[in-house]
């Protein structure tokens, strides 16, 4: 089985959020990057699947030179081909990831030939748009099945299982080929081995120009600035330092009704 | 008609929560706001499509098909780009539910329109609108403009609050078969597993307890587990605890876990990365125990007690049991 599995490199953020000076971005400057969490369990997911029953994973992003970096931990882990759609790191907004994607994937496909499944995260950790993977499945004519937390490939199907709202569980079957998008608990992703991380080093990384929608496609939406969100926030009471503190907290518990 | 058309999900036989808050910011941009509400003969259309009178909705459209009483969104993105195409709305908005920005997702991919999800605010300008929205589940608002024929929106869950009108008249509801193919329906619910019962539900319970990587390894996580039996609280974990192995996914707070609302959050051994806070800052109050006072969860915090959890969780329970003992 051919499985394309998208990606997107986000900020490793810490305990708060700095942004830049003009207010365009999240401050980067002592920050990493990481692959966003959904993602990350696709590609484990991909792997898996690959492993089993045989095929190939192809790991893609849009994104600046240096996401470089999180498709090398995709092949490190076992992904066999990389694909970058190399941007001048400026955002894309959904509409243009989705076109640039699906063209991708149509000339990765004339070129090697179909992919039977096609992964996504369900939504980016960082803009959390929630759209692209539905965008591309709908331009490429296939079913999707969103926010899975289990995949169970059969010949010529698939079976998938959400969270249902309201708690349960409820499971959809596709035709291959088709596209999913994940969620992050549907594994739990392998750490890169280091003959893995060589391996991933050696490797060509397929460089692409992304190709944006035609003039005239509405776009959007265009970001004007970020805010990080102003909050309440009370001082904090400090109960105490160590054991000796556990009066203290049984008698905050009994005075806002905790403890009887 | 200009005006906004809205999403509303349902389930048995009420509108949901977050459907109704959409209506309410609908209203804000002003102009007649409609509704699409769809599904199969059972779902009782009728009754949602009555209700939403009192929310100032003056016309309700009503897609029933036997073959919507199973959740099949990309045939409900049909519907929903059915009903724009015979109209003229100048909005259309969802709820930013997991299936309400999935349903909208696939109406503006028929409909070649852009789509922003989870705003918070909407406003019309010349030639397109002026929004918020979330970033980083709520971590982060980003300010940005949208410019098409018709604005696409899914509004963030509990961003704003449900209104409902006073004396408003009962809505035209016009019901409609809609136009859907097999391929429409080729995905869609075909089986359901109830939830596990038994168990306090992290969502639900009114005291949690926490643990992240100040615990320490899997073990350890019996002193928790003894203080939240205590309490009769739920236990529930940071990424770090998940991601090693320890505990499982579902007991994850966060960002890509579960989002908790209790009434005390008692946080041990966790520093409080953006992504855990999305999950817990509806709490009424937390505890944070931790080693570090310069911790970020310490900014959240109403309550603190400085030190090695694995000092001070044993103590507090001592002192419970010792209090129950002696009252």
């Amino acid at each position: 089985m051919n499985i394309l599995v998208c990606v997107k490199r986000v900020p490793q953020t810490g305990g708060r959020i700095v942004l830049t000076a003009d207010g365009q971005a999240i401050d980067t400057k002592f920050l990493g990057f990481t692959v966003s969490p959904h993602e990350e369990c696709g590609v484990e997911e991909a792997v898996r699947i690959v492993e089993a029953g045989g095929g190939s994973v192809t790991v893609l992003t849009l994104g600046p030179a240096e996401a470089e970096d999180v498709l090398r931990d995709a092949l490190a882990i076992g992904a066999e081909r990389a694909v970058l759609l190399e941007t001048d790191g400026a955002e894309w907004d959904p509409v243009s990831t989705a076109h640039a994607i699906t063209e991708a994937i149509r000339a990765q496909e004339a070129a090697n030939g179909p992919f039977d499944l096609i992964v996504f995260g369900n939504e980016s950790a960082d803009t959390g748009g929630f759209q692209v993977g539905i965008r591309v499945a709908v331009a490429l004519d296939r079913p999707i099945a969103t926010g899975l937390k289990g995949l169970t490939v059969g010949s010529g199907s698939l079976v998938a299982r959400r969270e249902a709202p309201g708690g349960g569980w409820e499971t959809y079957e596709l035709a291959l080929p088709a596209v999913v998008s994940v969620k992050e608990g549907i594994n739990l992703p392998r750490y890169p081995s280091v003959p893995g991380r060589l391996r991933a080093k050696r490797k060509e990384i397929e460089r692409v120009a992304p190709v944006r929608p035609d003039a005239g496609v509405a776009v959007g939406p265009a970001k004007a600035g970020l805010r990080v969100p102003v909050e309440e926030g009370a001082a904090v009471e400090i109960l105490g330092r160590g054991a000796e503190a556990a009066p203290a907290v049984v008698d905050m518990l009994a005075r806002i009704g905790v403890l009887r | 008609m200009s005006g906004s058309i809205v999403y509303v999900e349902h389930a048995n036989g009420a509108a949901d929560r977050v459907s109704l808050e959409s209506i309410a910011l609908a209203r804000s941009l002003g102009g007649p706001v409609e509704a699409v509400v769809a599904g199969g003969p059972s779902a009782g259309l009728a009754g949602v499509a009555a209700s939403l009178s009192a929310h100032g909705v003056s016309a309700v459209h009503v897609a029933e098909d036997a073959r919507l009483d199973a959740f099949a969104p990309e045939a409900l993105g049909a519907v929903i780009a059915q009903v724009v195409k015979s109209g003229s709305p100048g909005a259309v908005l969802g709820p930013g539910t997991e299936r309400g920005n999935e349903v909208l997702s696939h109406a503006a991919a028929r409909l070649a329109l852009p789509l922003a999800a989870n705003v918070m605010t909407v406003s019309a300008d010349a030639g397109g609108w002026r929004l918020s929205r979330q970033r980083w589940a709520g971590s982060l608002i980003e300010d940005a403009r949208l410019e098409a024929s018709v604005g696409m929106f899914t509004v963030a869950p509990h961003t704003t609050a449900v209104a409902e009108v006073a004396g408003a008249p009962a809505a035209v509801v016009t019901s409609f078969t809609p136009n859907l193919t097999d391929r429409d329906l080729r995905v869609r619910v075909t089986g359901r597993e109830p939830a596990a019962e038994g168990s306090i539900s992290l969502t639900d319970a009114k005291v949690v307890v926490g643990g992240g990587r100040g615990v320490g390894s899997a073990e350890r996580f019996d002193e928790l587990e003894e203080l939240a039996g205590l309490l009769g609280a739920a236990l529930g974990v940071s990424r770090v605890v998940t991601s090693n192995g320890w505990k499982p996914h579902t007991m994850q707070i966060g960002q890509t876990g579960q989002r908790i609302a209790p009434d005390l959050y008692i946080a041990c051994g966790i520093s409080g990365a953006i992504q855990h806070i999305v999950g817990c800052k509806a709490a009424k109050r937390i505890l944070a125990i931790n080693t570090d006072p310069e911790a970020p969860i310490m900014g959240r915090a109403a309550y603190a007690v400085i030190g090695d959890l694995h000092q001070v969780v044993p103590a507090i329970s001592a002192a419970i049991r010792q209090r129950s003992s002696t009252s």
